[in-house]
């Protein structure tokens, strides 16, 4: 387990390092550079110097490279000249309200989508299972935003029964303190992932039910429920684990289209208004620490899974 | 195809023809390339979804490229429009699907800016499918470390959450319809990358590569002439799904407002300007645009799907 856990560890690292360089690079994509985007079209040729030789961009790129992963392991990220805000701090703010967001709708996506699946599994073939294979094809082909839209037109404006965005000032923990103003956002989120985690889970319920283990507790006369809740299900559970992880930076992609919905105040609706604020310091920010807690979030589902499954452990070291 | 009956003797003056022996091989034999794509396109018209989807489909490119011929419509010229129609009118017998905010023509709209959508999709799958296969084909062919550097980058850019590095690549540089096409395909060749390298880990194991190689074949020559045609089944399947995934990703990004300038429009963009009103019940603004995505994208994942059965005949017949 710990040879695993290292391995594992080090591939993050190698990840995290790697995703830096490119968002280092992409800054370098910049027209006119840093200075260009800082100072604006009309600055003289005298002030990017002098913004360059200030913020050390006239160094050679490696050097700055160096110094920017050197700022990163102090919290630093960069800085916002259009907002004249660290770019940390502005996203420090954030962070917590789109994890939430991830966190909830993944959770409801899988109490919704494991029963599911199971239920289609076991009645695979019959109509139940061909209505339910429809309605999530239809869901998996549903753009983010429509179903997001739908939903606030429908529950919002016609029902009235949610508010169609939760109150701009809510802290992270208003996901369980005012659930009503989160029940649209995170069903929307959540309606992206039942669709794929449902296939999965029937696929991987049918493949169980074919295993030695399940024709031995039939053939020692344990009822269908027992085989299927005590044998299959268990085994069924353990190949969801590493589909979350793997599904994590597509739920972190439709967060951001959620977020800009349903004005939900996260990293992603941040991300699209410093688009269209062109802060492209603070957009790699965003995109930098997205996809480390997209990593870490992957990271952590492999370790759940290897400390679930011994055969992974096992076959592995 | 039948087992030739072993008791039936065929008399030795009459020869099968060249046609006979293509239908009809002994069992176990593979059949020849047109039998193959015979056999395909028979699996393919099975599937009768899979038909309708591709008849949607071929309507939905003869409406956005054949449809502005017949159904004439102002849609550039915004001082035009205004003057002309009334903004936010609903369906009537001179505009069949109402106009949006600037008085543009909501039916001559869809045409116009499906145009770019599927223009848009098409290239990006296209681009995005050349670069991958190229890059997952020499990254599995020459293996070694050189194949474990090429891979660990495509592990690296596949971590990155797609729309957020999308969003750094437009607001860096501006949007216009043949720059999203680039953008979306350098977030999208990843996937074809890994698949084919996989499939080429697979391929130049086999004896025919290997007796090419004997036979003192360059190996250029064996990534062109054998392992690229022999993955085309993988990539024709990649490549459709992935038209539907890239009209995806341009929706959302003109549902976030970084589709392509006004006065040319996508339907992201169009739908993005259509919720703006969704509390007035502007219904003509958001459903036949949104519809279109969704049909569109359904019809291309039929396809898809489809063609990954028919071609997984050959796989069945080996």
């Amino acid at each position: 387990m710990l040879g695993y856990l290292i391995r594992r560890l080090g591939q993050a690292i190698i990840v995290i390092l790697g995703v830096t360089l490119i968002v280092f690079l992409l800054g370098q994509l910049i027209p006119g550079g840093q200075a260009r985007a800082a100072l604006g079209p009309k600055a003289t040729p005298t002030q990017i110097t002098h913004f360059n030789v200030l913020n050390g961009f006239n160094q050679p790129l490696w050097v700055q490279y160096w110094h920017y992963i050197l700022g990163m392991v102090k919290g630093q990220l960069g800085y916002s000249y259009k907002n004249n805000q660290a770019v940390a701090d502005l996203i420090w703010n954030r962070l917590p309200k789109t994890i939430m967001l991830v966190g909830a709708s993944t959770v409801l996506a899988l109490f919704i989508a494991i029963p599911l699946g199971m239920a289609q599994a076991v009645r695979r073939n019959r109509p139940f299972d061909y209505s339910m294979t429809a309605v999530s094809f239809f869901l998996y082909a549903m753009p983010a935003f429509l179903i997001g839209e739908i939903l606030i037109i429908v529950f919002s404006f016609n029902l009235g029964w949610f508010p169609s965005s939760p109150p701009s000032d809510a802290s992270a923990w208003a996901v369980i303190t005012d659930p009503r103003a989160f029940v649209l956002p995170v069903f929307s989120l959540a309606a992206l992932t039942i669709a794929a985690f449902s296939r999965y889970m029937r696929s991987s319920v049918l493949d169980t039910l074919t295993e030695d283990y399940v024709r031995t507790a039939r053939a020692k006369g344990a009822s269908p429920r027992r085989v299927l809740y005590g044998h299959a299900l268990r085994n069924a559970l353990l190949p969801i684990l590493t589909l979350i992880g793997l599904s994590l930076p597509a739920i972190v992609g439709g967060a951001l289209i959620t977020e800009d919905v349903f004005n939900y105040p996260g990293m992603g609706l941040l991300t699209v208004q410093s688009a269209a604020n062109d802060d492209i310091p603070l957009i790699l920010g965003t995109t930098l620490v997205a996809t480390v807690a997209t990593v870490l979030g992957s990271l952590l589902a492999d370790l759940l899974y290897a400390a679930a499954d011994p055969r992974i452990r096992l076959g592995d070291d | 195809m039948s087992m030739m009956d072993p008791f039936e003797t065929q008399p030795l003056a009459e020869p099968l023809s060249e046609d006979e022996v293509a239908l009809e091989p002994e069992g176990g034999e593979v059949a020849t390339d047109g039998g193959f794509l015979r056999n395909m396109l028979r699996v393919f018209s099975e599937n009768r979804l899979a038909v309708v989807s591709l008849c949607f489909l071929i309507f939905m490119v003869l409406f956005c490229f054949i449809g502005p011929l017949v159904y004439h419509t102002n849609q550039t010229n915004a001082q035009e429009a205004l003057l002309n129609s009334t903004q936010n009118s609903p369906p009537s017998a001179e505009h069949w699907l109402g106009t949006d905010d600037n008085g543009y023509d909501i039916l001559g709209r869809l045409m116009y800016g499906g145009q770019i959508s599927l223009i848009v999709g098409f290239f990006a799958a296209i681009v995005a499918t050349i670069v991958g296969v190229i890059y997952g084909a020499l990254s599995g062919f020459f293996g070694g470390w050189f194949d474990s550097l090429l891979m660990r980058f495509v592990d690296i850019g596949l971590s990155i959450p797609v729309l957020f590095l999308l969003i750094a690549l437009v607001t860096i540089y501006r949007p216009t319809a043949p720059l999203l096409i680039v953008v979306i395909a350098a977030v999208s060749w990843l996937v074809p990358a890994r698949l084919i390298r996989a499939e080429t880990l697979s391929l130049r194991t086999r004896e025919y590569v290997q007796a090419v190689e004997v036979m003192g074949g360059t190996k250029r020559r064996i990534i062109r002439k054998h392992i690229i045609p022999n993955s085309v089944g993988t990539i024709v399947v990649f490549a459709t799904f992935d038209v539907a995934d890239s009209i995806l990703l341009l929706a959302a990004l003109g549902f976030l407002g970084l589709g392509v300038p006004a006065p040319q429009t996508d339907w992201g963009t169009m739908l993005s300007n259509g919720v703006n009103y969704a509390s007035n019940g502007y219904w003509w603004e958001i459903y036949p645009v949104g519809l279109c995505i969704v049909l569109v994208v359904v019809a291309l994942n039929y396809i898809g799907d489809a063609l990954r059965d028919a071609l997984e005949v050959r796989l069945q017949r080996r």
